[in-house]
């Protein structure tokens, strides 16, 4: 309960955004579309004739004062969320979103008497929808998609046009039931309306799936149709649109939306292959200014989405393909603060759309235009379910013949349970040529999303507990696990290969093999290819590690001496030491340059250091590399892995009682601190860094020092 | 070579392997010209040298342990039974074998078959301990020749002290079992033959 205090805070910060909000009165007829339309001059406080030492002029800055506040309102919401006690682990937070969107359109509403912003149909795919997939496509878990995309797609290909056909027909059959009031809807409404309607969204997926921690093949089926079902959705609702607006539909014009769904697929498929090999490439330039290093990476990733939307490719297929193409180069090029950078801001910006997106729905909800029909929307909201569940059934039954690991009737029961709709259908139905019932379809959407996030968001956690769903499994990756995986993926590829059978491994060999003989050399800068899968685990878990310590106390202590005892595991040794070595090392200022940040250049300068350490072990000189720049590079690696031995000398130095708990204390010379004694006297004056940000930091430039070399 | 191959098996051998495989008869026979194409000899075995003819296993990082694991301690050649011997350990579990009551002896596709035979590919002197040697000498295998030995080594390393549990440097095959008890083996190690 004590935590709870920062919530009436929060809540203040929104009365205080609502009424900013609801105050300017601006003069137009219809609903205005999020903050795009500050073009008039409003009144403003004029004296006659003398000069103002105090003027407010709201409507110079209306515009992004409006959107800031929006943004600020929907991130605070989302900060509140996380405050309010047992909240979260009962409603997702979607629910929780919705719900202060409808209290703000309530209040809008309420005060200004008219219908408050909705959320136009352009900003959201223009704006709120890319980040969110490009951070979805960004941390797709590669191998587990591809492993899977075969029935991913079936899924999503199939398991869409099933459910498009089904609930369009049967809506039709209920229009006809019901003429009276629902005798204007033609087929091709029906149709129409069905083809927005029985898409799964991946925000809404994306945003509850999260919270429920289902076993991985689950979680990527489910996610990777809501995905990819995008083009089928796109497809078919400009088919539909475009015969609502012909005189007639022939067969050969059903024939061309056949083919035009195979186009845009395969159309955004490409341009986010042709995006993402580009970005790739520019990354490996991006060595001399890293700073603008993760830019690259969003520009491109939103201009393959521009690019594809403007030739009416499925853009959602265009970002996500641009953006695990161009993962595994750029993340071998750029420099680790940049990786970290763009993992960042990706999920940030994803996360305020998101907000954005289920705050907005909820305002939107509180609309004039409002049109009720009980039988329409309890049989949409009926047959969304049924079709849905039969069509998962049946693919089912049939894929998993050919699947390696069958899909259980629990899992069958998630997926077509988490068929959750969202902010698409919304904006589609706005995207409707007006005629009679567009609202009652409006409306009809608004039901179905609502329905899908509150009811069977808010239920499908207990379900999935009830029915003992496979869960995730939540350790890290261990070296060995990597090691060992790999061990079996070559495994079976051999086997494969004596038993003749082109299976999996074969094809991911063959790729493999051409993305090293190839892609790889072309780009990746000649520096960072050396880097092998196991490699990158390995550093990954020593950066975590690194990480991790942040959370602990930091050992914030000036004088070298009172640093406290170092602990017994190998790791917690080699990181502490391992700070010690990013504080000597800040001594070595070089002069500030633009272009790189000023952990980067240091690093250079701390490879000569690593030289001129004592060598105690007799390591094996690294024969495989003649030439001296790769020297230096196997002498930094020998440099870091011994700095553990060699600087437990220096911290034991001020200290000779209390030999430390490394690795092997009796290969230690304890008569060396000669050497490194310097080093020490340095460190003192420069300890006041904050040690967190040292870990991180220091084990970026160790990493950065190696792949500089 | 498709002719011989139907007369040269018989339906007796075919019934053991199935017993002691698993396998149906439709795999059986598949593999077995399979078998004999490898054959070059025709002798009715398979020596290195057929196995080292196969054009993607000579790039396999593993290539020679693979074949390696085909022949028994010490001999040269392998019959067709061996053959099927060590196929069987990637044939996939399926659930209706689970129903039944298990048999008198663990089937060689099991889990902890399937464990073992990735274990001996580490363990070449079958002294059932993975040492810091053999782990490394696999590991430089499959990492090639970019990393240096230190960061090997430091690799090798970690990779032992996350198995050992009982201090011995050296990861024997329970604790192998241990690391690997979150991946999901059985459907890694499992090729599905074609029927």
């Amino acid at each position: 309960m004590a935590a709870l205090w920062p919530l009436p805070l929060l809540l203040s910060q929104h009365l205080w955004a609502c009424l900013a909000l609801t105050l300017p009165d601006e003069p137009h007829d219809g609903p205005p579309s999020v903050g795009f339309d500050a073009s008039h001059v409003g009144p403003s406080v004029d004296l006659p004739g003398a000069l103002r030492v105090f003027s407010l002029d709201y409507h110079h800055v209306q515009a992004p004062f409006e959107i800031v506040l929006w943004i600020m309102l929907a991130s605070l919401a989302k900060l509140g969320f996380h405050w309010s006690g047992r909240v979260p682990a009962v409603v997702p937070e979607s629910c929780v979103l919705i719900m202060v969107g409808l209290l703000v359109g309530g209040v809008i509403y309420g005060v200004r008497h008219s219908a408050p912003p909705t959320l136009s149909a352009d900003a959201f795919f223009l704006f709120l929808l890319p980040p969110i997939v490009l951070d979805a496509g960004y941390f797709l878990p590669g191998r587990l998609f591809f492993e899977n995309l075969g029935t991913i797609l079936w899924y999503a290909v199939l398991g869409t046009l099933w459910n498009v056909v089904g609930i369009g027909l049967s809506l039709y059959g209920v229009c006809l039931l019901v003429p009276d009031s629902l005798g204007d809807i033609s087929l091709l409404h029906c149709l129409l309306f069905g083809s927005l309607i029985a898409a799964v969204d991946p925000v809404a997926v994306l945003s509850v799936f999260q919270e429920m921690h289902v076993n991985e093949q689950l979680h990527i089926l489910v996610f990777g149709e809501s995905l990819l079902n995008d083009a089928v959705t796109v497809v078919l609702y400009k088919l539909f649109e475009s015969f609502l607006r012909l005189p007639s539909v022939t067969g050969l014009d059903v024939l061309v939306g056949g083919c035009r769904l195979i186009v845009v697929g395969l159309g955004g498929f490409f341009v986010g292959l042709f995006f993402g090999l580009v970005a790739a490439l520019t990354s490996r330039f991006t060595s001399r200014a890293q700073v603008i290093a993760p830019l690259f990476v969003f520009l491109y990733s939103y201009l393959s989405y521009l690019t594809s939307e403007m030739l009416h490719f499925s853009g959602i297929t265009a970002i996500v393909t641009c953006a695990v193409t161009m993962k595994q180069y750029v993340e071998a090029n750029v420099s680790e603060r940049s990786n970290t950078s763009i993992q960042y801001f990706l999920k940030m910006w994803s996360s305020v759309s998101e907000t954005l997106i289920f705050v907005f729905l909820g305002v939107s909800t509180i609309q004039d235009i409002h049109m009720w029909s009980w039988p329409f929307v309890c049989s949409t909201l009926l047959l969304c379910l049924v079709w849905r569940a039969t069509g998962v059934l049946l693919l089912t039954a049939v894929v998993n013949k050919l699947r390696r690991n069958a899909v259980t009737f629990r899992d069958q029961f998630i997926i077509a349970y988490g068929g959750l709709r969202g902010a698409i259908c919304f904006s589609l139905v706005f995207l409707i040529d007006d005629f009679p019932k567009k609202r009652l379809f409006i409306t009809t959407t608004i039901v179905v999303i609502l329905f899908t996030v509150f009811v069977q968001g808010m239920t499908i956690k207990p379900l999935v507990e009830l029915l003992d769903v496979k869960r995730k499994k939540r350790a890290l990756p261990t070296v060995s696990e990597e090691i060992h995986s790999r061990l079996l993926d070559h495994l079976l590829s051999g086997i494969e290969d004596v038993v003749g059978y082109w299976g999996q491994h074969y094809w991911k060999d063959r790729f493999e093999q051409f993305n090293k003989k190839y892609l790889r050399r072309f780009l990746i800068g000649e520096h960072h290819r050396a880097r092998s899968s196991i490699l990158r685990v390995y550093q990954e878990l020593e950066r975590r590690e690194q990480q991790g310590d942040e959370e602990a106390p930091p050992l914030v202590d000036p004088r070298p001496g009172g640093r406290p005892l170092l602990p017994e595991e190998m790791d917690s040794i080699r990181r502490i030491l391992s700070r010690n070595l990013q504080n000597f090392n800040k001594k070595q200022t070089p002069a500030y340059s633009r272009h790189t940040l000023h952990q980067d250049a240091m690093a250079m300068t701390a490879l000569h250091r690593h030289q001129s350490l004592p060598e105690r072990h007799t390591c094996n000189r690294s024969t495989l590399c003649p030439q001296r720049a790769e020297g230096e590079f196997s002498k930094s690696y020998r440099g870091r892995a011994r700095l553990s031995r060699s600087h437990t000398v220096c911290s034991a130095s001020p200290r000779r009682s209390e030999p430390p708990d490394s690795v092997d204390p009796t290969a230690l010379n304890p008569t060396q601190p000669s050497d490194p004694e310097p080093a020490e006297e340095q460190r003192s004056p420069l300890h006041r860094a904050p040690i967190e940000r040292a870990t991180k930091k220091q084990l970026s430039f160790v990493l950065e020092s190696e792949t500089r070399q | 070579m498709g002719s011989r191959a139907s007369t040269l098996l018989r339906e007796e051998e075919i019934e053991e392997i199935k017993k002691e495989t698993g396998f149906s008869h439709s795999q059986i026979t598949r593999l077995y010209s399979r078998f004999t194409s490898l054959d070059k000899g025709e002798n009715g075995t398979l020596s290195r040298e057929d196995f080292q003819r196969i054009p993607e296993l000579a790039i396999n990082p593993l290539g020679d342990r693979i074949i390696n694991a085909f022949f028994p301690e010490g001999e040269d050649q392998v019959n067709f039974k061996g053959f099927m011997r060590t196929l069987a350990h990637f044939r996939p579990i399926e659930d209706n074998e689970k129903n039944k009551n298990p048999p008198a002896t663990e089937p060689l596709n099991s889990r902890t078959n399937k464990l073992l035979f990735a274990f001996r590919l580490y363990d070449l002197d079958r002294d059932d301990k993975i040492s810091r040697d053999e782990l490394l000498q696999v590991l430089r295998m499959m990492v090639g020749v970019n990393i240096s030995d230190d960061q090997l080594g430091s690799i090798a390393d970690r990779t032992i002290q996350e198995a050992d549990t009982n201090g011995d440097t050296c990861i024997s095959f329970q604790e192998f079992m241990k690391v690997l008890e979150k991946v999901d083996v059985e459907q890694k190690m499992s090729i599905r033959f074609l029927h």
